[in-house]
């Protein structure tokens, strides 16, 4: 029972780190960004290249795969995505399911179908007891990880002077670009801080979500939930959201394997229905 | 008379006559529709050998054209349009495996299946923002599809649901080898309902719909009811989506779990996209160009063509789709008039 809710509080923790970039494209700058999955998954991929080709130690992989998927998530956002935020969203789902498409077909093609399998540090895997539950020690170390990475988070957007030129930026763009702050680089800084989370998520999930080319595909709806559910103007809520998404979900598979994705989809629509703007969602605004 | 009509008479002084007649005229049959349905017909004598890409074809087209109805004509971003696909696809196949198996009966079941699911699910898509919509939508056809796999009792689970005959068509016409039959089939289906489609966009009901896409607000303040008015045409197009998922089984005699796959959802936006929204036979055009499109993609890249799909609609967004559209503009008078008092 505890170790599900440990197992559970560690993918939520992940959902989080993956999926906490598409807040703040989707939710601060309203863009439909259905490709998020794709950046997860290339940070995904740069972890098993780096570690099963070359050999490297699994620390150095997860920074790699930040600048890596950091890296993409710039370019793109200097060619590609800053020329649709002002487009409808009809386009910007299409731009992205056509994204999504070709980094699928991609990933097939460069590294096959099959499922990608990493081989952890001695000490990160087995498990550890602890006051009589059962815990592995790669979970402890990603819940470790992660909410470093979520406190890292709050205090750069709350305490730093880039946090809040992003909260300026996107509570009123005209106004922020008339007090000097270069609106467009602080998008695209902030695009590629969340796409390097998602890469960063995705080379530490291989483990634990798995790795094949359909990935983008697979996940894309718990990013959405989690935005959904969580809301998009602060942190936390979200966090929240990915916590009781990846508990839900651990305890559904393991309960009622049968009825397991039906719970997350149902909880879903329910949510959607009695709180279309989110469940910690700030009253007015936006 | 219309409510929109009724709302332009308040603004300025307008007969009532004088907006009949704009309907009348804006709903004329034009020439390019008589050509698409006369080439759809001439291509069973002169194609008989292409008689099951065609079919395939027609099913996209009846697919595309519902799918128009939400999209381009109520404006709603659907990403689980496939869900009532999918629906009217198992429905056909489980009717016609333990109940009934003639095409029709089964045709209309499905729709009327699928149009449930439609009415019941339209009251989720009337709320909140493009992105709660696109949530829903995509939420509830994931969920069908994940009912089909875990029901595998009923269904056939993975393995899809076989090991089913279809009877003659109305007793009279049987599927034969060539598909020819089968081709004529749903073409009158596709015929049929997009002469409805085509009803229901030009009458003033479709003009209220359109007004509510532009703006809601100000169809609101003109007094459309917009909520009763998306309420019925999702339910349409649930029926017409339904139509064609029951086609699709009964032509080919087998329904897989793909047919609530998230790809058939987005595919049929890139058909419409294709086409052209908002006008239906964006539909056809569009299902005929990804149809020719994608086998001949699935022949020189047997495994990859799913990249080629998704570098067209990163192109086609980045072109813009109304430029796209605007080949119209070049057609001989009359249609390029129409096109312009259309928009």
């Amino acid at each position: 029972m505890l170790t599900i809710l440990f197992d559970g509080i560690a993918y939520g923790m992940l959902l989080f780190i993956l999926a906490c970039g598409l807040t703040i494209t989707l939710g601060l700058m309203n863009f439909i960004n259905l490709a998020h999955g794709a950046f997860a998954m290339t940070g995904g991929y740069v972890t098993v290249v780096m570690m099963n080709r070359y050999g490297l130690s699994f620390y150095w992989c997860l920074p790699a795969a930040f600048f890596v998927s950091a890296a993409l998530g710039a370019i793109l956002e200097r060619t590609l995505y800053r020329r649709l935020y002002q487009a409808s969203h009809l386009d910007q789902v299409l731009f992205s399911v056509g994204l999504v498409f070709m980094a699928v077909a991609a990933a097939d093609y460069v590294m096959g179908g099959q499922q990608q399998l990493i081989q952890l540090p001695p000490e990160l895997s087995g498990r550890t007891e602890i006051i009589g539950i059962g815990i592995g020690r790669y979970r402890l170390f990603t819940i470790v990880v992660c909410a470093f990475l979520a406190m890292g988070l709050q205090l750069i957007l709350s305490k730093t002077r880039f946090g809040s030129r992003l909260r300026a930026a996107v509570d009123d763009r005209r106004v922020a670009m008339g007090l000097g702050i270069n609106v467009p680089v602080v998008f695209a800084l902030t695009f590629a801080f969340g796409s390097g989370l998602a890469g960063l998520g995705g080379a530490m999930g291989a483990e634990i979500l798995g790795l094949d080319p359909n990935f983008p595909l697979k996940f894309m709806i718990y990013f959405l939930i989690v935005v959904a559910v969580g809301g998009t103007s602060t942190v936390s809520g979200p966090f929240l959201a990915a916590i009781l998404l990846g508990i839900a979900d651990v305890a559904g598979k393991y309960y009622v394997p049968a009825i397991g994705p039906f719970v997350i989809y149902g909880l879903m629509i329910l949510m959607l229905i009695v709180r279309p703007n989110g469940l910690f969602a700030r009253g007015g605004a936006r | 008379m219309s409510v929109v009509a009724d709302g332009s008479r308040a603004l300025a002084p307008m007969p009532d006559d004088a907006a009949r007649s704009q309907i009348r005229r804006r709903s004329r049959i034009r020439l390019y529709e008589l050509v698409i349905w006369f080439l759809a017909v001439a291509a069973i004598i002169v194609l008989p050998s292409k008689m099951l890409i065609l079919t395939e074809i027609a099913i996209l087209a009846l697919f595309a054209v519902s799918l128009d109805l939400v999209l381009g004509f109520a404006g709603i971003v659907s990403l689980g349009h496939t869900a009532f696909f999918g629906l009217g696809a198992y429905v056909a196949g489980l009717f016609a495996r333990h109940y009934f198996a003639e095409p029709v009966a089964g045709l209309i079941l499905a729709g009327a299946a699928s149009g449930l699911l439609g009415f019941a699910t339209s009251f989720l898509v009337l709320r909140g923002s493009d992105l709660t919509r696109l949530m829903t939508t995509l939420g509830i056809a994931l969920m069908l599809g994940e009912l089909a796999n875990q029901m595998g009792w009923l269904t056939g689970g993975a393995d899809g649901l076989s090991g089913f005959s279809l009877d003659p068509i109305l007793g009279l016409f049987e599927f034969d080898l060539w598909g020819r039959n089968g081709y004529i089939y749903c073409l009158a289906v596709l015929f049929t309902s997009t002469m409805i489609a085509r009803r229901i966009a030009y009458s003033p009901f479709g003009l209220s719909l359109k007004a509510i896409k532009t703006n809601p607000m100000r169809a609101a303040m003109v007094g459309v009811p917009a909520r009763r008015r998306i309420i019925i045409v999702y339910t349409v197009a649930a029926v017409m989506a339904g139509f064609s998922g029951a086609l699709l089984t009964q032509t080919t005699s087998f329904v897989s779990p793909d047919v609530l796959a998230f790809h058939r959802s987005a595919d049929v936006l890139l058909v419409l996209v294709i086409g052209g929204t908002g006008y239906l036979y964006g539909g056809i055009l569009g299902a005929i160009g990804f149809t020719l499109l994608r086998d001949w993609l699935s022949v020189v890249t047997p495994q990859y063509w799913m990249f080629w799909i998704g570098l067209l609609l990163i192109i086609l967004v980045l072109v813009g789709r109304d430029r796209l559209a605007g080949w119209m503009q070049y057609l001989p008078g009359r249609l390029a008039q129409s096109r312009s008092s259309r928009s």
